[in-house]
C-alpha cells in the first residue's frame, strides 16, 4: 500500500510541472498584458511608449519568455509565488482570504450534498420504481437542470421581496463570529450544495442499483444476513466507489469554479479572483491561482486513488 | 380701546415673530449636519495601488480619496462640477501675465501621524505628479505641461510658475487626484504611497481587505473644525451591479457613487419609495466612434461625414435613455458647463440635424459621391456590455439605413486597446472620461496622431492643432468659447474626424438618509465626505 501511495505521489509532481508549463505559455499567447490593461484603457491612453516600455521592465516583462518561466520557476521551488503585476502585493496574502472562503464554502456545500445525497440515492434504489423513487428522482433532475447561480438569484430576491434583507456582504471568518459567518455562507452552500447533491444522488442511486444486483448481494441475502449489514458493509462501500470520484472532482470544482455564484452573492472567492486576473492579465497570479487549483485536483484525485485502493484492495496490484 | 387694540396688535405680532423664529429655528435644526454614523458604500472596482498620482481608476478615488486633501478642489455644492475652490490652500493670487500662481496654505494642518503639512509637502507632491523621478510612473505628467516650476516660497505660500498663461490651470490643480503627500516620506521613498496612506484628510486609514472593503474612520484632528460629521466609511468593493443594488435595497449599503442604470433606479425607487433620493446629471463620459482613416475609404471626409449624418441622435436618445447610461445629445462638452454649445449651434452639425430625413438623405448622397453606395465595414466595440452594447446595436441599425451593411465584432476589454493602437480595425469605439469638463482636458483627444497617441482616428490636422492651442491659451472665457465652438466644427462637421454618440447620463439613486452630497458631471468629483451626513 505505502508503495502505491508514494507512486501516485510521485506523479503528481510531473503533472504540475506541466500544468505550470502550459499555462504560462498560453498566458503570453493572448493578446494584451497588464500594462496595456492598467494603462492604457483610461485616462493613461496617451502615455507614451518609453513610459509603457519602463513599466514593461519593471515587471520584467521586456525579457524573453524563457527567461520569465525561469524566474517563475524558481521561486516556485523556493515556495514563493511572487508579487500580483496588477497590486504589487504578495500573491499569497491575495490568495490566503479568498482561499478561506473558498474553501468554507466548498466544505459546507460538501457536506450538504454528501448527507442529502447519500441517504436519498440508497432510498431511491431501494424502492426502485415507487413514488419514493419518483420523486427523490424529480428532486435531484430539478438540481441538475437549475444552475446555482440562478438559485442564488432566487434565494436573493426572495429575502428581498419579504424581508428587504440581503445576506452580509463582507466576510467574517468563523472564529471571529460565527453566527455572521454563516449567515453569509450558508446560502451559497446551500445553492451550491443543492446542484451537487443532484449529482451525487444520481451518481449513488445507479451505482446502488447496479451493485444491488450482483451475485454476492444475492448470496449475501441467501445466507440470511441482515438487510442492514448487506446495504451498509456490502452493497454500500462497493456503491461508493463512482459516488467518491464525483464528490471529490465537485470538491476541487468548486475551490476555483463559483465565479458567477461568487458575484451572485458578492464572495471574495478565489472563481472571481481568478476571472480578475486573467481579465488585467495579471499572468503571475493567474499562474498561481491555476497552480493552486490544479493541486486541488491532482490533490483530490491522489486521496480518491488512496481510497479506491483502500476500499478496493484489487487496484493496489 | 385704540391702546388696547395696540396692545393685541403688538402682542400678536410679537406671537407671529416668535412662532416664526421657532419655525426657522425648528427648520434650522432639521437640516443642520448630524455628527455619526458610518457611511457604507459599494465600489465596482477595486485600487490596483493606494497612489492616486498613479493610478486612473475611480476604484481608487471612492475609497482613498477621503484620506487626503488636495491644494484646490472643485467647489462640492456645484452641480457642474466645474468650479474650483481651496482645500489646502486658503487663498491664491495670479499675476498680471497670468504666468505666476501663488497660493497661501491653510496653518495648523496636520498629517495623520501628527506632523504639519507645509509648503514644503505641496512642492513634493506636485513635483511627484509633473516631475517624476526615474522610475516613477506619473499618469497626469502630461497635463502639466504648461509647468516650469513649482516654488516652497515659505512654509505657507506655494508658487507655480507657468511657461504660458492658460486659464484652464486652477482647473487642472483643483484634480481630484493630486493628494498632498508628505514631502519626507517622499523623499526617502517615492513609491511608499503606492502601498501607503498618510494624508491630511477628514478619515484616517484603518484597513483594506483585498477584494473585500475598506475602512476610514473620522480623523479627530481634522484642521477644519466640526468636520467630518461621519464617524467613518465602509467601502464595499462589489463588481456586480445587481448585488450592487441589492446591498442599497437591503439597506446595507447608502449610496454607490459611480451610478446606476436607469432600470436599477426605477427598481430602487419602486421598492423603496421615499426612503430613496435620487439625483441625476449629464455625466462627463462618452463614447466616441473613431473611423480608421488609414484605411479606405475612411480616409475621404465624404464617407465619415455620411456616417454621422446617419444617425439620429435625438430618436436615439429617446429610445437609449431608457435602457442606458446614454441620454444627453451633446457636442464636445456636456451640456450645463460653461464652454457646452448652445443648441442652435449644435443643430447646425453635420449629425445633430433636427431633420432626421434630409440628413439621411445627404448621407446617402456623399456615399454615392465617393464611390461607396453600398458602404461595407467591421465595426470594432469593447467588450463591456453597459453602454457599448445598446449604442453599437443603435449605431449599426442607423447605418443600415443608408445602404451600409456593418458586421460589429467585440474584443474583449483587456486587448481592446491594444487591437486599436495597432489601427487593426475599420471603424471603432473609443471612449472619453474626465474628472471636470474643461476644454484643454476634454479636446487634447482630438490632437493630431503624432502629438497625441490616444487618437485613434490615425489623422494629422494642423488646423486643429492650432485651434487647440489657441483655445487653451486664451485668456477670455469668450474669445476660448470661440475657438472651441472653430474646434468643434472642424472636429465633428467639416472633417468629421471622430463620431461623438449619446453623452452619458449619471444616476445615483441613495438612501434619504444620506445629506450634504451633490451629484456633479463626474464619478471622480465629490468623494471627500467631509460634507456628507447620515439622518439617522
Amino acid at each position: 500500500m505505502w508503495q502505491f501511495i508514494l507512486k501516485r505521489f510521485l506523479l503528481m509532481i510531473p503533472t504540475l510541472f506541466g500544468v505550470a508549463a502550459v499555462i504560462f505559455l498560453l498566458l503570453r499567447i493572448i493578446p494584451g498584458d497588464v500594462v496595456e490593461a492598467k494603462y492604457m484603457s483610461g485616462e493613461g491612453q496617451g502615455q507614451s511608449a518609453v513610459v509603457i516600455a519602463a513599466e514593461r521592465a519593471k515587471l520584467g516583462l521586456d525579457k524573453p519568455v524563457w527567461h520569465q518561466f525561469g524566474i517563475w520557476v524558481w521561486g516556485l521551488l523556493h515556495l514563493d509565488l511572487g508579487v500580483s503585476m496588477w497590486t504589487g502585493a504578495p500573491i499569497t496574502e491575495e490568495i490566503e482570504l479568498r482561499f478561506a472562503l473558498s474553501l468554507q464554502v466548498a466544505l459546507m456545500a460538501t457536506v450538504f450534498a454528501t448527507l442529502l445525497a447519500l441517504p436519498l440515492g440508497v432510498i431511491a434504489a431501494l424502492k426502485q420504481d415507487t413514488w419514493v423513487d419518483y420523486a427523490v428522482r424529480v428532486f435531484s433532475i430539478a438540481g441538475l437542470a437549475m444552475p446555482s447561480f440562478w438559485l442564488g438569484i432566487l434565494m436573493i430576491l426572495f429575502f428581498l421581496i419579504l424581508f428587504q434583507w440581503v445576506p452580509p456582504m463582507v466576510y467574517t471568518p468563523f472564529w471571529v463570529d460565527p453566527w455572521q459567518n454563516m449567515l453569509q455562507l450558508i446560502w451559497p452552500a446551500l445553492a451550491v450544495g443543492y446542484r451537487y447533491s443532484a449529482v451525487a444522488t444520481r451518481m449513488t442511486r445507479s451505482s446502488m442499483l447496479e451493485v444491488l444486483r450482483e451475485d454476492y448481494i444475492r448470496t449475501a441475502h441467501a445466507k440470511g444476513l441482515w438487510l442492514k449489514l448487506i446495504l451498509v458493509r456490502h452493497a454500500l462501500k462497493n456503491a461508493m466507489l463512482p459516488v467518491i470520484t464525483v464528490i471529490g472532482l465537485e470538491f476541487a470544482f468548486l475551490l476555483g469554479g463559483l465565479v458567477v455564484t461568487e458575484q451572485v452573492f458578492n464572495l471574495n472567492g478565489l472563481g472571481l479572483l481568478f476571472v480578475q486576473a486573467i481579465a488585467r492579465r495579471d499572468y503571475t497570479l493567474t499562474q498561481s491561482l491555476v497552480l493552486l487549483v490544479a493541486s486541488a485536483f491532482i490533490f483530490v484525485n491522489f486521496v480518491m486513488d488512496v481510497m479506491y485502493a483502500w476500499i478496493d484492495p484489487r487496484i493496489r496490484y | 380701546m385704540s391702546n388696547n387694540l395696540l396692545k393685541k396688535l403688538t402682542v400678536g405680532i410679537f406671537a407671529a415673530a416668535v412662532c416664526a423664529v421657532g419655525t426657522m429655528t425648528g427648520n434650522a435644526a432639521q437640516v443642520q449636519p448630524r455628527s455619526g454614523g458610518e457611511l457604507v458604500f459599494p465600489v465596482p472596482s477595486e485600487p490596483p495601488s493606494y497612489d492616486g498620482h498613479k493610478e486612473e481608476t475611480f476604484g481608487l478615488i471612492h475609497p482613498i480619496a477621503p484620506h487626503y486633501n488636495g491644494l484646490l478642489r472643485f467647489e462640492p455644492t456645484d452641480p457642474t462640477g466645474t468650479k474650483p475652490a481651496g482645500d489646502l490652500a486658503e487663498s491664491w493670487t495670479i499675476s498680471k501675465d497670468g504666468l505666476v500662481y501663488t497660493f497661501k496654505l491653510h496653518k495648523g494642518v496636520k498629517f495623520h501621524d501628527g506632523s504639519e503639512m507645509t509648503a514644503k509637502d505641496v512642492k513634493a507632491s506636485y513635483d511627484h505628479i509633473i516631475f517624476p523621478p526615474a522610475g516613477v510612473f506619473s499618469t497626469r505628467k502630461g497635463q502639466y505641461e504648461v509647468v516650469e516650476a513649482v516654488d516652497a516660497v515659505d512654509p505657507y505660500t506655494v508658487r507655480f510658475r507657468l511657461k504660458w498663461a492658460t486659464v484652464s490651470f486652477l482647473a487642472s490643480l483643483a484634480s481630484p487626484w493630486n493628494f498632498i503627500y508628505k514631502a519626507d516620506i517622499l523623499a526617502k521613498d517615492p513609491h511608499w504611497y503606492e502601498t501607503n496612506i498618510m494624508g491630511t484628510g477628514p478619515f484616517v486609514f484603518v484597513e483594506h481587505v483585498k477584494g473585500s472593503h475598506w475602512v476610514g474612520k473620522k480623523n479627530p484632528n481634522y484642521w477644519v473644525k466640526g468636520k467630518p460629521y461621519l464617524d467613518g466609511y465602509r467601502a464595499l468593493f462589489i463588481r456586480s451591479s445587481s448585488a450592487q443594488v441589492a446591498a442599497v435595497r437591503g439597506e446595507r449599503a447608502h449610496i454607490q457613487f459611480r451610478g446606476f442604470t436607469p432600470a436599477d433606479r426605477d427598481t430602487l425607487k419602486a421598492a423603496l419609495g421615499d426612503k430613496i433620493t435620487v439625483q441625476e446629471s449629464s455625466w462627463d463620459c462618452v463614447l466616441l466612434v473613431a473611423p480608421n482613416q488609414k484605411k479606405k475609404p475612411f480616409d475621404d471626409k465624404r464617407v465619415r461625414r455620411a456616417l454621422t449624418l446617419a444617425l439620429d441622435r435625438y430618436e436615439g436618445s429617446k429610445a437609449l435613455s431608457k435602457i442606458a447610461i446614454v441620454k444627453e445629445v451633446a457636442g464636445v462638452q456636456v451640456p450645463g458647463t460653461p464652454y457646452a454649445t448652445p443648441p442652435a449651434e449644435l443643430e447646425k452639425l453635420a449629425g445633430y440635424w433636427k431633420d432626421s430625413n434630409a440628413s439621411r438623405a445627404e448621407a446617402r448622397k456623399l456615399l454615392k459621391e465617393a464611390g461607396v453606395e453600398k458602404l461595407t465595414f467591421t465595426f470594432t466595440n469593447r467588450g463591456v456590455p453597459m453602454p457599448y452594447e445598446p449604442l453599437a446595436v443603435w449605431m449599426i441599425d442607423q447605418w443600415r439605413q443608408v445602404g451600409a451593411t456593418v458586421k460589429q465584432e467585440v474584443v474583449e476589454a483587456a486587448a481592446y486597446y491594444a487591437t486599436l493602437r495597432k489601427g487593426e480595425f475599420d471603424v471603432a469605439m473609443d471612449f472619453q472620461c474626465g474628472y471636470t469638463v474643461e476644454p484643454d482636458l476634454d479636446l487634447y483627444k482630438f490632437t493630431s496622431r503624432s502629438r497625441n497617441p490616444s487618437n485613434y482616428g490615425f489623422y494629422e490636422d494642423k488646423v486643429l492643432d492650432d485651434l487647440y492651442q489657441k483655445q487653451s491659451r486664451a485668456t477670455s472665457v469668450e474669445e476660448r468659447k470661440k475657438l472651441v465652438r472653430q474646434f468643434e466644427k472642424r472636429l465633428l462637421d467639416e472633417e468629421a474626424h471622430y463620431l461623438m454618440t449619446l453623452q452619458w447620463h449619471r444616476t445615483i439613486p441613495h438612501s434619504s438618509k444620506l445629506h450634504g452630497w451633490q451629484i456633479t458631471p463626474s464619478h471622480y468629483l465629490n468623494n471627500q465626505l467631509d460634507t456628507v451626513w447620515l439622518s439617522q
